[in-house]
């Protein structure tokens, strides 16, 4: 093929799977415009003004953001190695039961986890206890997409790299984790959604967060505070599962 | 050890680049299984041949190969590569030295050509420009161009680009062995004739030891320097030259492992250049027909070859056809059934019944011709194989499942 021919596909190629991307940040940048001018003309009561000021309606995204922020990094933790643990020879034996307790972890209703685990004598209350639900409910995406990447690797490629004299260890880090990369990191994006969506609970038991502003909407009977945590809540999910699919996209290994 | 063989014979011993592999009772047993799927196996492999593996699948050929580096550890019994027993070496060492090569190239798909082949060098340590020189060294050995190979995706290769790619990395630390587990079980029939030539051309540049794990005895036959046939539990039934497995198959399972018409498959054991070619009254284009007739009717030929200006073939014009010319004309003719004198007999034989001929021309360097094969020639040089193959059957070397008191390989029985 001629190169002078084959330039302008390639280019081509290149850029196309970012529209949907460009198009996506497009939309919520224009709704989050839309939900600063909405504030800013709106006449709000007293109430209003008080929650809805831009220095707390900040400090509310921040809480949500670290909330959800050590939460990730938390699961990433325990997941990543857990997952690679239970692909290893013997270890492939517990992967049923653990991912059994995964799957309990999720299947159980986030608001039960929360409140349960705030209940609980033993464990701390307020922003830890949160971060213990939040955990247990987003590890399955991150485990089980870790050990689904890995077993999806091409065994002949393992075996390839073991009769090439690599060590189970370089194989592991040199092909069978790389290859894994775009499962694993489409995991890693579904878990970061469900935690900023059920951080909104952590608000239930004084974990902070923009939880707070859909409560007290609730509480109150204030709409536009319901509204606004509501719609922020879902822009800033909406807004991660964005980051990610970006990050999926650069750090896909090239040649795949 | 007994390493010369009649196949090495004719060759420059001093070039041979590759080293023994000895067997010497080696057994695999799988827990829970009761039988073993290697059974106390004893296999010589000389130094600088090839070695097909053969045998039904299941039959522990693949088992009994990747013991050799050590992918499968043996249950019992050494492996001795050299004059060293590598039974005890660290693993990921030995197999540094072996090259492994499986179907289909196993190509990463996240590295690079490049990245692939520098695998096993980058290993060993070696520094950036002596690897990047082998590279493109490697790249032209297996026929693709450095500059335009070196820095692809395995996805933007062919199959059969795959494949060779997997044979460069493979060679890059120029291993002494080179095992390969179906090699060319992936691609196209076309694609696989042309990797097995080129197969067969490296070899004869690198004489390296390689084994070969294939279920295609054609291929055992083609590539061969010796066959191994397994049955079951990988016992060895027969461990012969390609040429003496045919003519003489040790039992009915060898027999039926080989197929029908094994006349027909020694051809791919002799190629055109080896026969004693005919010679042929040949013209130019613009000669006069009828003096080239009286010419051909004095020699008694049925035939004359027209050749063009640097004497390749153009047409094979008749008598009859040339007693209706005035001058030999300048066209050529498509029908002409022409060979290459590297090309098998089997080839030659196939050209001669398309072309319906009973002959073929024969081309040496450059498309010149060279000669005439005909039909006889071809069944001589059948009787022939025959007749040598079962002439001498001794110095083949060891292969047996006596298990390991017997191993010593001093003794070159051989049975059958």
């Amino acid at each position: 093929m001629a190169e002078a021919l084959a330039e302008p596909t390639a280019a081509d190629s290149a850029l196309r799977p970012w529209r949907p991307l460009l198009v996506q940040v497009a939309a919520l940048l224009a709704a989050g415009a839309a939900l600063v001018i909405w504030l800013v003309t709106a006449d709000l009561t007293a109430v209003e003004r008080e929650t809805l000021n831009p220095d707390s309606l900040l400090q509310l995204l921040g809480q949500h953001l670290w909330l959800t922020a050590v939460s990730t990094v938390i699961v990433l933790a325990i997941a990543v190695p857990l997952g690679v643990l239970l692909t290893r020879g013997p270890m492939r034996r517990a992967a049923g039961p653990v991912l059994a307790v995964a799957n309990f972890g999720q299947a159980a209703p986030a608001v039960g986890l929360i409140v349960l685990i705030a209940a609980a004598p033993f464990l701390p209350n307020g922003f830890w206890a949160a971060i213990i639900a939040l955990v247990l409910y987003a590890a399955l995406p991150v485990l089980g997409n870790t050990m689904i990447g890995i077993r999806g690797v091409d065994q002949r490629l393992v075996e390839a790299g073991r009769g090439m004299g690599m060590t189970a260890r370089a194989v592991l880090f040199r092909i069978e984790l790389p290859l894994a990369v775009p499962v694993m990191l489409a995991g890693v994006r579904t878990a970061l959604v469900l935690l900023v969506g059920t951080a909104a609970l952590a608000s239930f038991i004084n974990g902070g967060g923009l939880g707070l502003l859909i409560t007290t909407g609730v509480n109150l009977y204030e709409l536009r505070v319901l509204v606004t945590g509501a719609v922020m809540t879902a822009l800033l999910a909406l807004l991660i599962d964005w980051v990610g699919r970006v990050v999926e996209h650069v750090a896909r290994p090239k040649g795949m | 050890m007994p390493e010369t063989t009649a196949v090495a014979e004719d060759r420059d011993e001093s070039q041979i680049t590759g080293k023994s592999i000895r067997l010497e009772g080696v057994t695999k047993r799988y827990p829970g299984q009761s039988t073993p799927a290697v059974d106390g196996v004893t296999l010589e492999i000389p130094a600088g041949q090839v070695v097909m593996l053969v045998g039904p699948s299941g039959c522990g050929k693949t088992t009994t190969l990747k013991m050799i580096n050590r992918l499968i550890e043996p249950t019992e019994g050494r492996i001795v590569l050299g004059d060293e027993d590598v039974t005890a070496i660290d693993g990921d060492q030995l197999r540094r030295r072996i090259g492994y090569v499986i179907q289909a190239g196993g190509l990463f798909p996240h590295m690079t050509v490049a990245q692939n082949i520098a695998i096993v060098p980058k290993m060993l340590g070696w520094d950036a420009q002596r690897i990047a020189d082998r590279t493109t060294e490697l790249l032209d050995l297996v026929s693709l161009d450095p500059d335009t190979y070196r820095d692809r995706y395995p996805k933007e290769l062919s199959g059969g680009q795959q494949q060779r790619v997997g044979v460069a990395r493979a060679l890059a630390a120029d291993p002494p062995v080179l095992l390969m587990d179906e090699p060319f079980g992936a691609v196209d029939p076309i694609t696989r004739q042309r990797l097995q030539d080129e197969l067969i051309r490296i070899q004869q540049e690198l004489r390296k030891t390689i084994v070969i794990v294939t279920h295609d005895f054609d291929e055992a036959v083609k590539l061969g320097d010796w066959i191994v046939v397994f049955r079951e539990g990988a016992q060895i039934v027969q461990y012969d030259t390609p040429e003496r497995i045919l003519a003489d198959p040790a039992d009915e399972f060898v027999e039926s492992f080989i197929g029908s018409g094994a006349g027909i498959k020694q051809l791919a054991l002799q190629r055109v250049r080896d026969v004693d070619l005919k010679e042929a009254i040949t013209a130019r284009p613009g000669d006069d027909a009828a003096e080239v007739l009286a010419k051909v009717e004095k020699a008694g030929h049925g035939h004359v070859v027209v050749l063009d200006e640097r004497d390749r073939p153009l047409s094979w014009p008749s008598r009859r056809a040339l007693s209706r010319m005035a001058t030999i004309p300048a066209e050529a003719d498509e029908r002409t059934p022409v060979i290459g004198s590297g090309a098998t007999l089997n080839d030659a034989l196939d050209e001669m019944l398309v072309s319906n001929a009973g002959a073929a021309l024969v081309t040496g360097r450059r498309g010149a011709f060279a000669g005439v094969i005909t039909i006889e020639e071809v069944m001589d040089a059948i009787r022939a194989v025959r007749a040598s193959a079962s002439d001498d059957l001794a110095d083949a070397p060891v292969g047996t499942n006596a298990g390991s008191d017997d191993g010593t390989g001093d003794e070159v029985a051989q049975d059958g």
